[in-house]
């Protein structure tokens, strides 16, 4: 059994109970504290640079070419995953799988422990999950896994997430990218 | 759904799975129905392919051939209820919504009406698609009313004669004298007229069929589909064995369709005059559009 997360099987709305809200414009949340987005990207880049398997869940808001933005988005995601050496697992769609669902290629909000469990996954980013699902994906992490989860969200982020960065257009995940080149060279990785 | 939603970023095709792959790339999506449809099936990458239903189903055979008749697969949505279909039809490459013990046809009414609102320079389809528990003894009264209402939307009925997945209670689709493993004295009232109850409620295109021939299968269902654009409600009530509570060997299942052929599930079908004038349009523009 793969060690539980920081909400164990808590039965309530876990990060909310513990007083965490999303953040406001312009910060961002890094476990319970309101910060700079420049501090939290720098962090998010560390955390995944330094972590076993870290892995990036592209929902399906960026895996679809469904408008300009998002193929700029899918390309910049690429490039983030070379510079963070992440692997890449889609969130494809969101309809509970039966049987089951093949962890080594796909990952649902339904059971999203499975994979990070199969994989070994010790930090992760999702991004492009529409927010409903997003919730309950990290939710589920949040209690049964202890993976560090990262929200990158176009909206208002996402308190269940371990960071949370919120506003993420394609120009900002460009910012993002440059930080974590910085932060890789320090790190000599 | 629309095309550009299933259209995969170039940077991300290879990361998603093998089958969705292979579904944008050889599937149905955005092709002519000449080139897919019922009469290519293994011929192209289906709609619904694994299913977790009873070997030698004939619903998973006919729920098949509702999948590979779509005439616009990327903007149609099903609505299923409770019973065995539902599995199988969850599983295809179509949104799926499942509405709650028998409520599938009032939630497609409020579905076809937001798209109308919500697209209306596109046209989508939405199909009901239940059992015979679920259409006509549980969610009788929602599909009752939106015949009644003009909804207009497809219905199918996969009539088993029976309440497959539960253990075999009798519905009101089964024959009177039915015996069954939970209605162990049998049946004692007679089989709903189901296609008078449709005919009466103002379907503008309704059909009963077994269907042992994939081509007038699915030609029934995309008229039905046609006819539900533009004109009313359209039913579909058709012969869907549950071999496994009426104990029909597996290979004896075909047999068992084409013998319904003959009795209670002959062939019929009513269209309205504007029903009749639609189809004579839309099959002389293209032969191959229906059929």
């Amino acid at each position: 059994m793969a060690n539980l997360g920081p909400a164990h099987y808590a039965p309530y709305p876990v990060a909310t109970y513990d007083g965490l809200l999303t953040p406001p414009e312009g910060k961002a949340m890094l476990l319970t504290d309101m910060v700079d987005e420049e501090v939290a990207m720098r962090e998010v880049a560390r955390v995944m640079l330094t972590s076993e398997n870290a892995t990036i869940f592209p929902g399906p808001q960026v895996l679809y070419a469904w408008s300009e933005e998002a193929k700029k988005k899918a390309t910049l995601i690429k490039e983030m995953s070379e510079v963070l050496n992440a692997k890449m697992i889609p969130m494809y769609d969101y309809r509970p799988k039966y049987p089951k669902i093949d962890p080594e290629v796909e990952i649902n909000p339904n059971h999203p422990n499975l994979t990070i469990w199969h994989n070994e996954i010790k930090a992760c980013i999702f991004i492009g999950v529409h927010c409903h699902y997003a919730n309950v994906a990290l939710k589920i992490v949040r209690s049964e896994t202890d993976c560090y989860t990262v929200g990158m969200c176009a909206l208002s982020g996402h308190e269940d997430a371990m960071a949370t960065i919120r506003d993420q257009h394609a120009e900002d995940l460009a910012r993002f990218i440059e930080i974590a080149k910085e932060v890789k060279q320090e790190l000599g990785k | 759904m629309s095309l550009r939603y299933m259209t995969p970023a170039s940077k991300f095709k290879r990361y998603l799975p093998k089958d969705y792959v292979e579904l944008v790339d050889y599937g149905p999506f955005g092709r002519k129905y000449s080139e897919v449809g019922v009469k290519n099936m293994g011929a192209y990458k289906e709609l619904v392919e694994e299913h977790p239903m009873c070997s030698g189903c004939w619903m998973a055979y006919y729920i098949k051939i509702i999948f590979a008749a779509l005439p616009n697969p990327e903007d149609t949505v099903t609505i299923g209820t409770a019973g065995c279909g539902r599995l199988a039809i969850s599983q295809a490459a179509v949104p799926f919504i499942y509405g709650n013990y028998g409520d599938q046809n009032a939630m497609a009414s409020g579905i076809t009406r937001a798209f109308r609102l919500r697209f209306p320079d596109r046209q989508k389809d939405v199909i009901t698609i239940a059992g015979d528990g679920g259409m006509m003894d549980i969610g009788f009264s929602m599909t009752m009313h939106a015949w009644f209402r003009r909804e207009r939307f497809t219905t199918i009925m996969l009539d088993n004669e029976v309440y497959g997945n539960t253990g075999g209670q009798e519905s009101g689709m089964s024959v009177e004298g039915a015996v069954l493993k939970m209605s162990p004295k049998g049946k004692n009232f007679g089989k709903m007229p189901a296609m008078q109850l449709a005919i009466t409620a103002g379907c503008v295109y309704v059909v009963k069929m077994s269907p042992t021939n994939i081509n007038k299968a699915a030609k029934a269902i995309r008229r039905a589909i046609f006819a539900a654009r533009n004109l009313g409600p359209t039913f579909i009530h058709v012969y869907t064995s549950c071999n496994i509570e009426y104990s029909i060997p597996t290979p004896d299942v075909f047999k068992d369709a084409k013998e319904m052929e003959k009795g209670r599930f002959a062939f019929e079908e009513f269209m309205t005059p504007e029903a009749k004038e639609l189809f004579a349009q839309i099959e002389s523009k293209t032969k191959r559009e229906v059929s």
